[in-house]
This record gives C-alpha cells, structure tokens and sequence, in this order.
C-alpha cells in the first residue's frame, strides 16, 4: 500500500483526525508491565507459572513486596522484584488487574 | 464509508458523532509499520503493535515459511526432545500482513523496502529484527561450506538436525569440541548449556566419550552454577579452556575437523563451531549497523541511531547490557511497539523497563537462571543494580526442578506471545 508521505496521523486531514480520540489502553502500559508476560502467560495455560490474569492489584503490589523483602520464597521473582519500586510495582499491579480485554485495543 | 469504532471517551464524543455523519469523510489511509524478521523479535513486534493501536496497519516480512526456535534446541540435539516442537509458523497473525520474501534493499529516504521478487512495500515506520548471521569471514577455514562438516547450530533448523545426527553416529570414546566466541554474541549461556546437554547424552550413551570446550573468553554466563552441575552431574566428561590457558581458536581445517589454537591443535569427532557473528544480513545493507556489525539504537524507542525511521530490535541491536536472548528480544519488541505508537500520534514515549531471564537445562529436572532488570540510562540499556542476578549456588534439588519446569512454561508462553 502506497502512503501518500511518510509520516503518521500528523499529516491527515485534521477532520479524520478526530475520529481517533483517546490512546488504547496499552499504550499507557506503564514502564515493564508488557515485560512480566513473557513469563507469565494465559490463565488458560495451565502453565506452573501462575497467571497474573484475575488478582486484584493490592495482592499483586503485596506478593511483590514479598518478593522483594523476602518474606515469600522465590527462585528468580525475588531478582526480578528488587528491579522496581513500590511506586512502579502499583502501577504495573493496577494495569495488569485490568481485564485483558481493556489493556488491549478495541478491535 | 466504513463502519468505524472508536474509543469515545468525555467531550471528544459529540465531535467524533459529527465526524461519523459528515458526507465527506474518504477512506483513511492508516500508517503502516513494516517489521522485516518472523523471529521473536519482530513477530512479537507486530503483534503487539496490533495489541496496542488497530488503527495501524502493520506487515510482517519473513522469508520462511516456518520458524525454528533456538532456545530448547539443545535438547533437541542431546536427544531429549523433537526439533517439531521448535517450530512455529505464521498462521495466527489475525489483522497482520504476511509477506513471505526476502528483502533485497531499504530505502531510508523514500521510506520503502524493496523485495526480491521486485516488489516494494512503503512504510511510515520500519523495524528490522534481522537476528543474527555467522561471520564466515572472521575465523579462517570457517566459510559456508565448513559449516556443512562443523555445524555452528547457532541458527536453528538443518543445523541443529546436522550437529545431532553427527553426534549420533559418534563412536564412544570420541572427543566432541565445541569452539564458544569472545562477547557480544548470540545468547551468552547457549554453548555451555550445549555442552551440558550434550554431556547428558554422551554419559548415558557413549561415557567414555569426551567434551572440550574451546574458549575464546576467561568467563561464561552463570559459570559457578555450570561448573559446579558439571562437577556433580558429569565428572570427568568437560573439560573448559579459556583463553589464558590457550582456549581461543584461530583456525579450523574442515578436512580433518581440526580446531587450532594459540598452544595446541585438536581433532574432534564432532566439531561445533560457534563462530564470531553479527546482526543478521539486511542490518548493514539498511545502514544500520555500525563497525562492529552491530546495531546502535536509543534506548527507549529502538530507533537506529545512524538512520531515522528505522528501529532495530533482538538479537541484531546493540542492547547495552541486555544479553541477546529470547526473552530480551520479546521485551525490546513490545518497549518498541508502545514507543512506535506513541510516536505515530505525535505523543513521547514513555521510557520503558525491561526484564531479561534466561533458564539454561543442565540436566533433565536441573534448571539454572540468570535474570535482570533494564532502563535506559546514558543512551543505553543498563542493568539496575541491586536486582537481577543468578540461581542460588546451593540451591535444593526442588529449586533445580522447579527451574526447569518454569523454562518449559516459559518457552510455551513466550511462543504464544511471538506466534499465536
């Protein structure tokens, strides 16, 4: 498909440019949410690596924590934990609690 | 006009309403990102470009009609697992342009890529995610046809079948070498996983058997851990020369599968030459990469750093302190896709944090990691210090096997994130 330039929605008619109106929810992902689901897939897996699909955020932010004092067990979330903040963690927790239908774009 | 939904959201409804009736709305032209490489990288790119903003359209250009997986194709080689179960095509890619070919040229400045066939695609955006390509010029006797005779096995596929039925049809008491490079290259912990599994197979099969590993490095990713699972695992079975004991090997000779080195020459049975290597082919000819072969990017929008509007991600990009992996390739694809999207609607991207965790398999049920957290920091990708780190030394038996059942879930997981 030929593009009539090379830039992006700038440079569209200013009515078109209407029609889109808020970001897709994942595009606000905040900063490594997207990484954690390179480990932890699907609840439908039936995986060993527990999904993050369906846990509200405060126990996401509290396992974490846990995580990262060492209060719970680990064999490689402890390393991973220590890389975010308590701040960064709530954010990437109230993100993830959101169903996977809402992070995405509407289709 | 088609029917289009939109994310309505406060004021903006009653304008989107009056833009929805107006007679005069004509067909959009979406801007179209175009990723080149199926592999993790850019199949999880444009996936996740699509996951992020529908409004783009986005083709993803392969030349196979298939993927096969490196990670877990060691087993395959130690004969613990079927090179089927490494292969990944392109049929769940809903809302995503397949093209099968092979890019002959980019364009930078007329934003097009130019196929094989004659074809050309335009892009507002262009990601490369080219992997890598073995140097056949960097180690003398090691060309194209000596990787024929002395697999590298270092891109999966014929080469991984090759190197297996080469260590199949060893008699016992053969000596197997594996020739390992010097930094940066293409999964840091890969060839003494390699040589773990390959002593598993050697112990049950054919014990009297040897392992040498030719280093051209005086360290390896997860070293402590290895060493000591050999100890316990395989005593006697590897030996590893680094590079002050002489390890580095200079040339090979594909007729007699000899390796030299600095102090000594050796004749293996099987010879796994894993050469020096560098971004995958299109990465220089787009003039991405740079005199070391590879490709330097920001940190935070994976855009080349040598030309504007293309962004380079995996195995081919300069990563900072992000090993090539995988998994890196899977985060640094998705940082990008946000970072492509903000950037398409004029907005700045957010700078990202990325994950790196990398399982080895020493052994059936005996799992190792190595794990970091990145940000950008002085135009690169550094670790944050504090997190990250390896496996505990003396970890239990359980933590082994938990170890390795996780490497299994992560493999399918990450598969399922790349492919469909």
């Amino acid at each position: 498909m030929r593009l009539r330039n090379g830039h992006g929605w700038a440079s569209m008619p200013v009515l078109l440019g209407v029609l889109v109106v808020g970001a897709p929810a994942w595009a606000d992902a905040p900063p490594g949410a997207a990484a954690c689901t390179g480990c932890h897939g699907s609840a439908a897996s039936g995986s060993a690596i527990p999904s993050l699909e369906g846990h509200a955020a405060a126990d996401i932010v509290a396992q974490m924590r846990a995580f990262r004092g060492g209060q719970r067990t680990a064999t490689v979330m402890d390393r991973i934990a220590s890389g975010f903040s308590e701040e960064e963690t709530r954010a990437i927790a109230e993100w993830l609690a959101q169903p996977e239908a809402v992070r995405h774009a509407e289709p | 006009m088609p029917n289009r939904r939109v994310v309505i959201g406060g004021a903006a409804a009653s304008i989107a309403t009056i833009a929805l009736a107006a007679p005069h709305v004509h067909a959009r032209t979406p801007p179209r990102v175009v990723v080149v490489g199926g592999g993790f990288a850019g199949a999880s790119c444009a996936r996740a470009l699509r996951l992020i903003d529908r409004d783009l359209a986005v083709t993803l250009i392969e030349q196979n009609t298939n993927y096969i997986a490196c990670p877990f194709s060691n087993a395959v080689l130690a004969g613990l697992r079927n090179i089927e179960a490494q292969s990944f095509g392109y049929g769940g890619f809903d809302g995503i342009e397949i093209v099968q070919g092979r890019v002959a040229a980019v364009d930078a400045e007329q934003h097009r890529v130019l196929l094989d066939d004659g074809s050309t695609i335009d892009y507002a955006r262009l990601v490369l995610a080219p992997g890598i390509d073995p140097r056949f010029d960097a180690l003398p006797g090691y060309d194209a046809t000596a990787a024929e005779i002395m697999p590298h096995a270092w891109k999966a596929g014929p080469q991984t079948l090759l190197l297996r039925d080469q260590l199949r049809a060893m008699e016992d008491g053969g000596v197997v070498v594996i020739s390992a490079p010097a930094n940066p290259f293409r999964c840091p912990p890969g060839p003494y996983e390699r040589a773990s599994l390959i002593a598993h197979y050697l112990k049950t099969n054919k014990p009297r058997s040897k392992l040498i590993i030719l280093d051209a490095k005086d360290g390896f990713s997860k070293q402590r851990l290895f060493e000591a699972a050999w100890r316990e695992l395989y005593p006697g079975l590897i030996e590893w020369v680094p590079l002050s004991s002489g390890g580095r090997v200079t040339e090979v000779d594909p007729a007699t599968r000899t390796l030299v080195t600095e102090f000594d020459s050796y004749r293996a049975d099987v010879a796994n030459v894993i050469p020096p290597q560098h971004a995958g082919r299109i990465a220089k000819s787009a003039g991405v990469a740079d005199q070391t072969g590879w490709c330097p990017v920001d940190p935070v929008t994976f855009e080349s750093r040598l030309r504007p509007g293309i962004h380079v991600i995996g195995d081919a990009a300069i990563g900072g302190a992000m090993p090539k992996s995988a998994f890196s390739a899977n985060a640094q694809a998705k940082a990008c896709a946000a970072a492509l999207a903000a950037l398409l609607r004029e907005r700045e991207p957010t700078p990202p944090k990325l994950i790196n965790t990398c399982y080895s398999l020493v052994a059936p049920g005996y799992g190792i990691s190595i794990a970091g957290v990145y940000q950008p920091r002085d135009g690169l990708l550094a670790e944050i210090e504090g997190a990250g780190g390896t496996s505990p030394l003396d970890a239990a038996a359980e933590v082994r096997e938990l170890e390795a059942a996780y490497a299994e879930d992560w493999f399918r997981t990450i598969t399922s994130e790349a492919f469909g």
